[in-house]
């Protein structure tokens, strides 16, 4: 056999997950609707409360107030990177199962990991994209100021890359709870959903029930949005958190656990194919 | 050189349904094989075990030379894989399609060439969601060549393809083969065992029931012709390793023209027939 094996090595597994990544880029943004959902429904939200609760420039907070629009903008960000993370992947990656897309895949030499960056880089690129989107909107056409100083950014990327980090890992994980291609919209959004409504992102965090803050406090979104709101809101509204501080140490914290846990029970339960072929 | 695959006593069942009960396989490197049989006679199962994709309950399998439960990305970048369904791939073209799957392979064929062979050139540019459903099964064709695989799995590649696309699949087939690439495919088209496969298994209830060349297949005596003629107002028919030597003797008895004489020669399809009927489940 040695003649044969003139054939050169195998491509390495950061070339290919450059390659996955433009792949997925490039099919992801040709799923239209999903485009405009995942780019506009952070967008849209923020409008929608921003104008509902803030009309006559009425505001929230301690004195002198936060206008609504720059107090909901740190959950929208937060709610726009769980969507473009965990919703995005957990949907796409159960309906490559259902399809036999990953079942192709794995009959090929392609390294897992190689595909799993290319989600990964999919993620980053559809989230960076839509966070400048809903950023822009947010100080365009709502005049939220934007942070100045370098520090508010560095939290931003910290809080932004964690977080899509854990999101992105939870989608992987989660892929696997879906029975079918079909179920997948119907499963995760509701997950979704339930969280903006428990961590912050639609209501203020302070006057949800007690418990209702501790059971977000168990998920990563409730975090995510915290930290955002450091980033986006004034220095005089961390007094006013549940908590009274920010809570940078914790968020970071909680981000990794998720995003280590989440790649655990991912590793352990990823399945190429669907559960009753094989 | 161990054959490219080897399978003994493979046993696989589905809760009670024994789906491959104590399968033998061996395909020789260079050797086209086609396992022909029923809806449900195991074929998908079997080859999806040999491909990695399904565990088997027992027997010993290697295909190329590995353990497919073990193998590999050296072992998966020699094999190519065309499974029955997959309804994936949707907003990708051709053209995308193609070229990205040939960068998994540490020397694939040339991603255009391999578009021409199996005649999607026009659709290049084409997603796979528009394509129909004969067009698609040749880009699952086209993906499963592009890696230049030592050894390709074909489960029915042609469903869905019109008379001219299986005949020039049936050439491309032939060009792989002869280029020395290991074939193992399933199908029902009975012609396109007989066309392509050096050697033909006829699987049931997850057994071979029959093996040979196409032209062998059943053994001696289910291929004999039969003469047929009409006697005194009635068919009368004999089996026969010679023919022309029993028209001859018909003509010598008749004098002349053997009335409603016929020389038959049972097809593939009558031999296949006469194995699965053997007991239906
Ligand atoms: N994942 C599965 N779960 C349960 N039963 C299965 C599964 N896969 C196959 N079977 C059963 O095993 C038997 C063999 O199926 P298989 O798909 O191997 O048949 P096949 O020969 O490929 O048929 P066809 O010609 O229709 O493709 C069938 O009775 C089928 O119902
Ligand atoms: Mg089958």
């Amino acid at each position: 056999m040695s003649v044969v094996d003139t054939r050169t090595r195998l491509p390495g597994v950061l070339r290919l997950g450059l390659a996955r990544t433009g792949y997925e880029v490039r099919t992801f943004f040709r799923e239209r609707d999903a485009v405009v959902f995942i780019f506009a429904y952070p967008i849209i939200m923020l409008a929608i409360f921003a104008t509902v609760f803030g009309q006559d420039g009425a505001t929230v907070g301690p004195e002198p107030g936060i206008p609504f629009a720059q107090y909901f903008l740190p959950g929208m960000v937060a709610t726009g990177v769980m969507l473009s993370s965990f919703q995005q992947l957990a949907i796409s990656i159960a309906v490559e199962r259902d399809d036999g897309g990953l079942k192709r895949l794995h009959g090929t030499p392609l390294p897992p990991a190689a595909y799993f960056l290319g989600k990964t880089g999919e993620v980053l690129a559809t989230s960076l994209i839509q966070t400048a989107l809903l950023l822009a909107a947010a100080a365009l056409l709502f005049d939220v100021p934007l942070p100045t100083t370098a520090t508010a950014w560095a939290t931003f990327a910290w809080v932004f890359v964690l977080g899509t980090a854990a999101g992105t890992l939870a989608g992987v994980a989660f892929s696997s709870v879906p029975r079918s291609g079909k179920s997948a919209s119907a499963v995760v959004t509701p997950v979704v959903l339930v969280l903006q409504f428990i961590s912050g992102v639609f209501f203020v965090f302070q006057d949800l029930p007690t418990w209702m803050q501790q059971v977000a406090s168990v998920f990563p979104l409730k975090w995510m949005a915290q930290g955002m709101r450091s980033v986006f809101l004034p220095p005089s509204a961390e007094a006013w958190e549940v908590s009274g501080s920010w809570q940078h140490g914790a968020t970071a914290v909680v981000l990794l656990v998720w995003a280590v846990g989440a790649l655990v029970v991912g590793i352990r339960t990823f399945r190429w194919q669907r559960r009753d072929d094989g | 050189m161990p054959d490219a695959v080897e399978v003994v006593g493979l046993r696989k069942a589905y809760g009670e349904k024994r789906a491959v009960d104590g399968l033998d396989l061996h395909v020789a490197h260079g050797e086209v094989v086609a396992i022909l049989g029923p809806n449900g006679a195991g074929k998908t199962t079997t080859v999806e075990i040999l491909e990695g994709y399904r565990s088997r309950d027992g027997g010993d399998v290697r295909v190329l030379g590995q353990d497919p439960q073990t193998g590999g990305r050296d072992w998966r970048s020699r094999l190519g894989i065309v499974l029955q369904t997959n309804n994936d791939l949707a907003e990708a073209t051709v053209a995308e399609l193609v070229h990205h799957f040939a960068r998994f392979f540490p020397d694939p064929r040339d991603p255009d060439e391999v578009i021409a062979a199996v005649g999607l050139q026009e659709k290049v540019r084409t997603r796979a969601r528009q394509l129909s459903g004969g067009q698609r099964r040749r880009l699952d064709v086209a993906l499963g060549i592009v890696g230049r695989p030592e050894l390709l799995f074909l489960d029915e590649p042609t469903t869905g393809f019109d008379p001219q696309a299986r005949r020039s699949f049936w050439d491309l087939v032939e060009a792989l083969a002869d280029g020395g690439t290991t074939i193992l495919l399933t199908t029902h088209y009975l012609e396109e065992a007989e066309r392509l496969a050096d050697r033909v298994l006829v699987v049931r209830d997850g057994q071979v029931v029959a093996e040979g060349t196409p032209a062998d297949l059943g053994g001696r005596t289910a291929r004999q012709a039969v003469v047929r003629w009409t006697q005194d107002g009635q068919t009368r028919e004999v089996r026969t390793d010679t023919p022309t030597q029993v028209v001859v003797e018909l003509t010598g008895t008749f004098g002349g023209e053997v009335p409603g004489l016929q020389v038959l020669r049972p097809t593939l399809e009558d031999v296949y027939l006469s194995l699965i009927d053997g007991g239906t489940s």
